[in-house]
């Protein structure tokens, strides 16, 4: 807080936004950048990794798993995401308090579900009823963590199923000729060289994530969103700094802030894409090599 | 004797436990944060109001640990019967369609007026578009009047909708109202102001023990005038008191 904003009715228009743009709701505002940057750092491994499983178990000669790796793929892609979450939460919020009532209350005797009410013991609340607000907070947020590497990882898994069925069957063979085991061909010739393959694919969804970020707020989520509207909001005497209705201003600012955001990632994805295309044997790699010589 | 320690300590640490337990048991307060006078997030990002001091002297005086918790109103109730936070403190009206579902303590501020406010005098519920907050008692009276509905998730959009013409009138709580009408020198109080509810409670699960306690608090502070007292620096020296 900057020393003359004691009282914002008296200050010129600069200083009135110098202590306007700083005071705590502000501070708040530019906090919740960082639950989007959070959600994009824990969401992007995770949702790769799950990916990673889902299009290996994809390839597998067992057919129940590889059953179980396309019906995920295919399952969570046909579904609308808005759709996906929403039910998602709800579903995996009342499936970890119905296991726990079941552990916790077995002499329970009343329905569960009354109409629209979803009633367990308070023991197997979760979190736990008397817990401090941040607890409460941090399950919402994992709960969407959880959910947005569930969609993603499905689309990251079709995407690797494709690149890993991209490399060259030749070297593959190649491999198998020298006496590797599948599993050593797996991990020392398709692993290394699909991932040029893939990442097109992954940097679009990549795109798509950041794109995705927003839909915290549908969950409740003290987001960026969230405080743009309720900063925007048009604000009385009541407050410190009365000022109209500034939506525009605000989600304008979220906009240029999604486009710079995407622009930066784009630049990025492009170094790496050329990079890892260095002496392989695609378009770009051949490319490379022409300009090199 | 290794065991034996073990043993100990462990039942030195469930019996911390427990004892931390009863004692830190924190009871959520849930509001909207978006409807001055009664609640609103202040210049600090807090929550702030006449409920917000309201509610800080009701668990000081039933001496609980309160936390401030901000939910959509739409969802305010479906949230508090699921356990995302223990009591409603959000200028909610007493009503007997939530009496169903929730448990109120008793009224902490009387029935008040609602309140049309528009661009222009000449207004006339009959054929008009009212704006109102969805899930109010002031919805539930346009949708029973005859005049077209239509609602919004927030206090500020049914505003918003009257001042781009959307809507010909907003429908809401006078105390919430009369604020924005008197500095904005377009929007106008129109029409006769309306009765409605039995009065402002606190709603909290059915069959919730607290109730008592709240309601003994609230009790406390009508009698000793700290309550009247509170509602006059936050509504004004016209607020109907008790």
């Amino acid at each position: 807080m900057l020393e003359f904003c004691t009282d914002p009715s008296t200050l010129d228009t600069i200083r009135w936004f110098s202590c306007y743009l700083t005071n705590g709701a502000h501070l708040l505002f530019y906090q919740s950048f960082l639950v989007v940057f959070a959600l994009l750092a824990i969401t992007a491994p995770l949702a790769l990794a799950f990916g990673f499983a889902a299009a290996a178990a994809s390839r597998s000669h067992l057919w129940p798993v590889a059953g179980v790796g396309k019906l995920y793929t295919a399952m969570v892609r046909g579904v609308p995401d808005i759709v996906f979450f929403l039910f998602f939460i709800l579903v995996l919020d009342q499936a970890i308090e119905y296991l726990r009532h079941q552990v916790t209350c077995p002499d329970w005797t009343e329905e569960i579900r009354q109409g629209a009410n979803f009633l367990v013991c308070s023991e197997a609340r979760t979190p736990s009823s008397n817990a401090p607000q941040w607890v409460h907070e941090l399950y919402g947020f994992a709960l969407a963590v959880f959910t947005y590497a569930i969609v993603f990882g499905a689309f990251c898994g079709n995407v690797l199923y494709g690149a890993m069925r991209a490399v060259p069957r030749a070297q593959l063979e190649t491999a198998e000729a020298y006496g590797m085991s599948r599993r050593q061909v797996f991990w020392r010739v398709l692993v290394p060289q699909m991932w040029v393959y893939a990442l097109p694919g992954l940097g679009n969804i990549w795109m798509i994530l950041i794109k995705a970020t927003p839909l915290l707020f549908l969950l409740g989520i003290e987001d960026i969103v969230y405080w743009a509207r309720e900063l925007g909001g048009s604000r009385t005497s009541a407050y410190q700094y009365p000022h109209p209705d500034w939506r525009f201003w605000y989600f304008l600012g979220l906009l240029v802030f999604y486009l710079c955001f995407t622009r930066v990632s784009e630049i990025v994805l492009n170094r790496v894409t050329t990079r890892l295309s260095r002496g392989q044997a695609t378009a770009a790699g051949e490319a490379l090599r022409k300009a090199a010589a | 004797m290794k065991h034996l320690i073990l043993t100990a300590s462990l039942l030195a640490l469930s019996a911390g436990a427990a004892f931390a337990d009863a004692h830190s048991a924190v009871v959520r307060m849930g509001t909207e944060g978006a409807y001055p006078p009664y609640n609103f997030i202040n210049d600090n990002g807090e929550v702030a109001g006449f409920e917000r001091d309201l509610g800080d002297e009701i668990c000081a005086r039933a001496q609980l640990t309160c936390e401030w918790v901000t939910n959509d109103w739409d969802s305010i109730i479906p949230n508090l019967t699921s356990g995302n936070y223990d009591t409603i403190i959000a200028g909610m009206s007493i009503t007997a369609e939530r009496e169903e579902i929730v448990d109120f303590t008793q009224a902490y501020f009387p029935p008040a007026e609602s309140l049309f406010m528009g661009l222009s005098e000449d207004f006339t519920l009959e054929g008009a578009v009212v704006a109102a907050q969805t899930n109010t008692i002031q919805a539930g009276h346009i949708a029973a009047s005859g005049a077209t509905l239509i609602e919004f998730a927030t206090p500020d959009e049914t505003v918003a909708a009257v001042r781009n013409g959307e809507a010909d009138a907003v429908f809401a709580d006078g105390d919430y109202l009369l604020p924005i009408a008197a500095e904005d020198a377009d929007l106008m109080i129109v029409g006769e102001p309306v009765q409605l509810g039995g009065g402002v409670g606190m709603a909290l699960r059915e069959g919730d023990e607290r109730r008592a306690a709240f309601d003994a608090a609230i009790t406390s502070m009508k009698e000793d005038g700290t309550l009247n007292a509170l509602i006059l620096e936050w509504f004004g020296p016209d607020a109907a008191t008790f």
